[in-house]
């Protein structure tokens, strides 16, 4: 099977910090990938340069068998456009750890903004659609509230509907219940969970839950230091770490 | 030489210079708004020649006096071959003028806006144009609003200067009035009061727009 996403020798830094080493990385269509790994090992990273909103210092990404930082011009390959990026970002979709939400629209309105402006769908159409995701996360009685007014599981909530209205092949959700208080983390993750199961969408989630990630994900990979210390099938994992680094990782959540 | 009183100060005054002074300060504001907005997204260009033209705009504007720019566009320009009405000459220089102060309250607005608003925007897959036209502006507009209310009670009061390029506004008619009845105190006390109650409504309203566009946010 080809990779619907694959990182090749892909390198970043930022001043002296080495966030991601030489990283190779394939993503197979439909499947869930969970990343976890400290704080600062390069998992945010990885999924930032998939979403176009960083470039790497060098390697290759390539999604759905194209080039995504490069394209060729007479025979050349050169840096992409904007043209070639938004062409891209088509099928990529993100959830951020702090929502990003549209302070200045309703929750309706957050949904709505991008099939219409982007997607160019009627306001009827884009109404009802949305209307629709925000029932499927549980938020059909805030349609005309005001982000500042929800909790932050709520907003996030608005923000994974916001992002599966453009309906992306891949999606990225990066730490996204890391801001939430705990009694909210639950309510996201169900909603995650349920998306999961149901599509057959390629994700790609970073996050500290670990039964969580267990839970859904076909593979999980273990960063530390920028470099993919370890990988594989969730139980074995999670219940048979073999490296030192992975072990005492793990071993901060089992207490 | 007949006393007059200060109801009598006042309607005169109004009169005959009220409407030349919301004039002015009517398309001035207008001008200092488009331009303020034109050169602070310049100042942000990608291209440098742009950044730079509007830079040597705001630095030049920001930089020389007021006064001195209003009588070199009514006084010097004439001698170049451009002659310009007062009326003219008075909105381009305080627009010009206060064009470059609002260029900085709006860039400063844009640069407020968390950057994770632009990222939510990549990630939507949106152009340039709609992040600025949908996102951005939209919240620094918010920001910019109690700015842009203090830059438009300045310029009012600054458009006393156009007196000095023979434009009958109220300043221009208080000094009139000064000079042919003596009335010093009361005609001075009423042009204060007189400003200070166009204003009024400006702060006022500026203040309502706030409460507006902010609506439900907090």
């Amino acid at each position: 099977m080809t990779p619907i996403v694959s990182y090749q020798n892909v390198t970043k830094t930022y001043g002296d910090l080495e966030v991601l080493k030489d990283i190779d990385f394939n993503i197979y269509p439909g499947e869930k990938v969970a990343l976890i790994g400290p704080s600062g090992s390069g998992k945010t990273t990885l999924a930032r340069l998939l979403m176009t909103l960083e470039e790497p210092d060098s390697g290759i990404i390539e999604v759905e068998n194209k080039n995504l930082w490069q394209e060729e011009v007479g025979g050349e390959l050169v840096k992409a456009k904007e043209k070639h990026l938004r062409e891209m970002r088509k099928s990529i979709g993100m959830v951020f750890q702090h929502f990003y939400l549209f302070p200045h629209m309703t929750v309706l309105k957050n949904v709505m903004e991008a099939p219409m402006t982007v997607l160019g769908l009627s306001k009827k159409k884009a109404r009802q659609q949305a209307e629709e995701m925000l029932e499927k996360v549980g938020l059909s009685d805030k349609l005309d509230v005001y982000p500042a007014q929800l909790s932050g599981g709520q907003k996030q909530r608005v923000a994974i509907a916001r992002a599966l209205v453009m309906k992306p092949n891949i999606m990225l959700f990066d730490e996204p219940t890391s801001a939430l208080d705990p009694e909210l983390v639950g309510e996201v993750l169900d909603v995650i969970k349920e998306i999961a199961f149901e599509s057959d969408m390629t994700m790609l989630l970073i996050t500290h839950e670990m039964d969580f990630a267990k839970e859904i994900a076909d593979r999980v990979a273990f960063f530390n230091e920028g470099i993919i210390a370890e990988q594989g099938d969730p139980e074995e994992l999670f219940n048979n770490p073999k490296t030192p680094r992975l072990q005492s990782f793990l071993s901060r959540f089992n207490s | 030489m007949e006393r007059l009183t200060t109801y009598e100060i006042f309607i005169s005054l109004i009169k005959a210079g009220l409407k030349v002074t919301i004039q002015v300060t009517f398309f001035a504001a207008i001008l200092a708004l488009v331009l303020g907005f034109i050169s602070g997204l310049a100042r942000m260009s990608r291209h440098r020649t742009i950044r730079f033209i509007s830079g040597v705009y705001i630095e030049v504007f920001r930089g020389t006096s007021l006064l001195v720019q209003l009588f070199w566009i009514y006084f010097a320009l004439p001698m170049m071959g451009i002659r310009l009405s007062a009326l003219t000459a008075g909105v381009l220089a305080i627009g010009l003028n206060y064009g470059a102060y609002c260029s900085e309250v709006v860039r400063s607005a844009i640069q407020n806006v968390p950057v994770g608003q632009t990222e939510a925007c990549i990630a939507l897959n949106m152009t340039k144009t709609q992040r600025m036209v949908k996102v951005i502006i939209p919240q620094a507009f918010v920001m910019m609003l109690p700015n842009l209310g203090n830059q438009l009670i300045e310029l009012l009061k600054s458009t006393s200067l156009v007196s000095m390029i023979t434009l009958t506004d109220l300043t221009y008619q208080a000094n009139i009035l000064n000079a042919t009845t003596f009335e010093t105190t009361k005609v001075y006390t009423m042009l204060l009061v007189i400003y200070f109650i166009i204003g009024l409504p400006l702060s006022k309203g500026v203040k309502l727009l706030e409460a507006k566009v902010s609506e439900g946010r907090v």
